[in-house]
């Protein structure tokens, strides 16, 4: 844990590359270019770059007919606008078609922080996991933001893509393969497994090891793709483990730790706790303020661990 | 082929008994919008636009979409009618397994070029085609048909922005200004006149005609398609219900279907009609 990267930054890096090769790809913007990174794209490829301005729908919209003529497009804003204001529009216009639409959000979760609970998308994941068809990941960092960004620029079909604006610190080496539906063991353990995605990746590294200095050892799977759910994993920690804890950046209400509960409860029924925001907006602050606020720390985390563990 | 003016009245009354035949055999649906956007599609399909039903997914053919997605029943009769699909297929509306959804659903039904039946974003994926037309440097054109109680829908003048923004000549909105709406009359729940200049002041070119006329919805593509710069905007004025005097300005017929009754005198009036 030593680099951090904005995952914005990997995404505005990975169009660059992929873009100028690739005519096919269009990118959207409704207006916050310059904070999605998309303006970098714009300004090489300008072309393939279209504003639709302040106009959310509008831009999902045209992204489906745009997917209509064979482009592979990519949507980008903040994701409270890019899910939440759109989501009907996400809906009907590209899942219902199964449309070649890639929505591109940034600026998720807590950790826009002083911007307070307005730009605080931390329910969109809930919302966008009800339609079929669409893929969603959260990428852990920079690196898998741009092996996931390629992915979805190869792969057909609608993708929910969520990255944030802090710079995450680099948790994958470089030769990390990406796989959709694929999660990842970060950290081997047989006590209990910590669940997490995102920004919360580092802060369950954090409890891992302050847990391992009093003897608990704590598996951590990075289950970046929420949607197909890696089921398997789930359960094979659940067997070996016996204990879940998942840790989310995002309300606990129907995110990462709903998707992982449904499969344990119909599956293998373990202790289990989420750690997330639990059903509060939140407010102006500094994230890590704002973490310490809603006991989503490495130490809350560890916390949490012990206390699943004990009811095994 | 261009077809002659009384030939397309022909089958654009064809369309309306087959509209009047398939609501009363499924027994739900919305006659008043598809019967007043029966002339406006009927122009489309059989004169003014590029299409090859045999090549459906061909990349230089023109589209259209039916923003105003419960009056589909109107554009299933003319695809039907251009050989997309079987004419029988028109029977099997709304049932089970049916490939004719109540609202358009193109992964179900050949022809059709988006899914659509949430009001007000046709337009918006009309603005996509058109701006992928200009990428591509095809010159296909995209027409969208909208009601006007859609028109309500904010993400409608959203996409009006956007398409006058960059410069779509090569899409044509529709009004369907039956003036009727679910609650009552448009003017009453939500006025939305004056149109000419709204859309004027959104830099588009406007043209306002009778959209139950087949020369003026002709003149009026033609004229749109030899407009540069700006998208064009055809503000029909049509009747709700058009072709079947019981149902002619009646908001009851918004979403109700025919009784069998009704439908063998709506299919009467409509054979008699002088064309």
């Amino acid at each position: 844990m030593n680099d951090k990267v904005a995952t914005r930054d990997a995404y505005g890096k990975t169009l660059q590359k992929l873009a100028p090769k690739n005519p096919n790809i269009i990118v959207l913007d409704a207006d916050c270019s310059s904070s999605t990174r998309t303006s970098w794209l714009a300004k090489e490829c300008p072309q393939q770059f279209f504003n639709f301005g302040i106009a959310e729908a509008n831009m999902i919209g045209a992204a489906a007919g745009l997917a209509t003529c064979n482009k592979i497009v990519f949507t980008s804003t903040f994701a409270i606008f890019g899910s939440a204001r759109c989501f009907e529009q996400i809906r009907d216009s590209v899942c219902w078609p199964n449309l070649n639409v890639k929505i591109v959000v940034t600026h998720a979760g807590l950790s826009v922080g002083e911007d307070g609970a307005s730009h605080q998308a931390i329910e969109d994941i809930s919302l966008i996991r009800t339609l079929p068809n669409i893929t969603i990941i959260v990428p852990a960092d920079g690196i898998e933001t741009e092996k996931v960004i390629a992915k979805a620029a190869e792969t057909y079909g609608p993708f929910y893509i969520r990255l944030g604006r802090a710079k995450f610190p680099i948790i994958l080496s470089k030769d990390y393969k990406f796989q959709i539906g694929k999660a990842v063991t970060l950290r081997e353990g047989c006590d209990a497994t910590i669940i997490a995605n995102g920004l919360m990746i580092s802060e369950s590294i954090k409890a891992a090891e302050i847990l391992e200095k009093k003897g608990i050892s704590v598996r951590i799977i990075n289950m970046s793709t929420i949607k197909p759910i890696d089921k398997e994993a789930i359960i094979k920690a659940a067997k070996e483990t016996g204990a879940i804890i998942t840790a989310e950046e995002h309300t606990i209400l129907g995110g990462l730790g709903g998707a992982v509960a449904e499969v344990l409860v119909e599956n293998f029924p373990v202790p289990m706790k989420r750690i997330g925001v639990a059903d509060f907006f939140g407010f102006s602050a500094t994230p890590d303020e704002l973490l310490e606020y809603f006991h989503m720390t490495g130490q809350d985390i560890a916390q949490a661990v012990k206390e699943t563990i004990d009811k095994k | 082929m261009a077809k002659s003016v009384i030939e397309l009245k022909k089958i654009a009354r064809k369309i309306r008994v087959l509209i009047i035949k398939m609501l009363t055999e499924a027994g739900s649906g919305h006659p008043g919008g598809s019967l007043s956007i029966a002339d406006i599609i009927t122009a489309l399909y059989f004169e003014i636009m590029n299409h090859d039903p045999k090549n459906p997914k061909w990349p230089q053919r023109d589209r259209f979409i039916l923003s105003k997605g419960h009056c589909v029943p109107a554009q299933y009769a003319a695809l039907a009618l251009c050989g997309y699909f079987d004419e029988e297929l028109l029977m099997t509306l709304r049932k089970f397994n049916s490939p004719l959804q109540g609202h358009p659903d193109m992964t179900r039904t050949t022809g059709l070029e988006i899914s659509s039946g949430s009001l007000g974003q046709g337009l918006s994926v009309g603005c996509g085609m058109a701006i992928a037309g200009k990428y591509d440097q095809k010159d296909y054109r995209v027409y969208v048909a909208m009601g006007d109680g859609e028109i309500q829908e904010g993400q409608v003048w959203e996409a009006a922005m956007s398409a006058a923004h960059y410069k779509l000549d090569n899409l044509c909105a529709f009004i369907d200004y039956n003036k009727l709406q679910i609650d009552g009359k448009v003017e009453d729940i939500m006025n939305v006149s004056p149109l000419q200049s709204k859309w004027t002041a959104f830099g588009w070119n406007v043209l306002e005609i009778d959209g139950n006329n087949m020369e003026e919805i002709l003149n009026a593509c033609y004229k749109a398609k030899n407009t540069k710069d700006n998208p064009t905007v055809i503000i029909a004025h049509t009747t709700k219900g058009k072709g079947v005097s019981f149902m002619e300005g009646v908001v009851g017929f918004h979403g109700v279907a025919p009784t069998k009754e009704e439908c063998e005198k709506a299919l009467k009036e409509l054979q008699e009609e002088v064309i």
